[in-house]
């Protein structure tokens, strides 16, 4: 395990079937290239519930088998949906093509605090598993949380 | 006054405030003057020779600072200024 890798059971991230198939399609149909998207949903105390995954553009020059990078118009839209349709914004997802789903040390970089990052390992076009990541208060560390729920009741 | 649209990550040091209002004239004032009202940002837009962070973009309506007069950039009465995180990683 990387060390800016630290466990925690305190944080549960619930996601609908209809979020969950959206960002499997979309990572499988965009391999061998990363994709990415935004989460939307509902936050309340310890828990998270994300209810929507919207596909964004993946603008990163040069190698997306390797990297993503998001408009920052698309990310000034993101926020105004979020605020007009009456969802919290939880985070954002991407994948990690023929790689395991544990975040890099280029997604510290720029994780930003309370979000929910959601990687997805795509293993030759096919979904292998899915993880989900947030940075702690010192923001030198992501944590894992714990994915629940990803039945059919929602 | 302007109003500064404050993206959703960093609403926990704005007591989960969307927007704050501000007096200044120009961009790099008036965040700067966020910043000061709300000390919990100040790691996350400036940087330690006081410019505004190479990770963070901050709009006028729909334009880039950028392509304007970047901090120096004049501000209206109902301006909005957007605060807009780099996203991007990989592995
Ligand atoms: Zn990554």
């Amino acid at each position: 395990m990387e060390t800016y890798l630290i466990k925690s059971e305190t944080t549960t991230l619930k996601i609908t079937p209809e979020a969950y198939h959206t960002m499997i399609e979309h990572g499988e149909s965009g391999f061998p290239n990363e994709i990415c998207g935004f989460l939307y949903g509902k936050y309340s105390g310890d828990e998270k519930l994300i209810t929507l995954a919207k596909p964004a553009e993946n603008v990163k020059e040069g190698d997306q088998r390797r990297r993503f990078e998001i408009d920052p118009r698309d990310y000034q839209r993101a926020e105004v949906f979020a605020l007009t349709e009456g969802f919290d914004f939880l985070g954002i997802y991407h994948t990690h093509p023929n790689h395991p789903a544990i975040p890099s040390i280029h997604d510290l970089k720029q994780a930003m605090p309370v979000f929910s990052y959601i990687i997805l390992s795509i293993q030759e076009g096919k979904f292998d598993h899915i993880r989900s990541w947030q940075i702690d208060d010192q923001e030198n560390k992501f944590f894992e949380e714990n994915i629940t729920n990803l039945n059919q009741n929602g | 006054m302007a109003k500064i649209l404050i993206p959703t990550p960093l609403r926990k040091f704005t007591e989960n405030n969307a927007t704050v209002e501000v007096t200044k004239n120009t961009i790099g004032d008036s965040i700067h003057e966020l910043a000061e009202k709300h000390p919990g940002l100040k790691k996350h837009l400036i940087d330690e020779k006081g410019d505004i962070r190479s990770f963070i973009r901050i709009y006028l309506g729909d334009d880039d600072i950028k392509s304007l007069d970047g901090p120096s950039t004049r501000i209206e009465e109902n301006s909005l200024i957007s605060i807009i995180p780099a996203i991007a990683g990989g592995m």
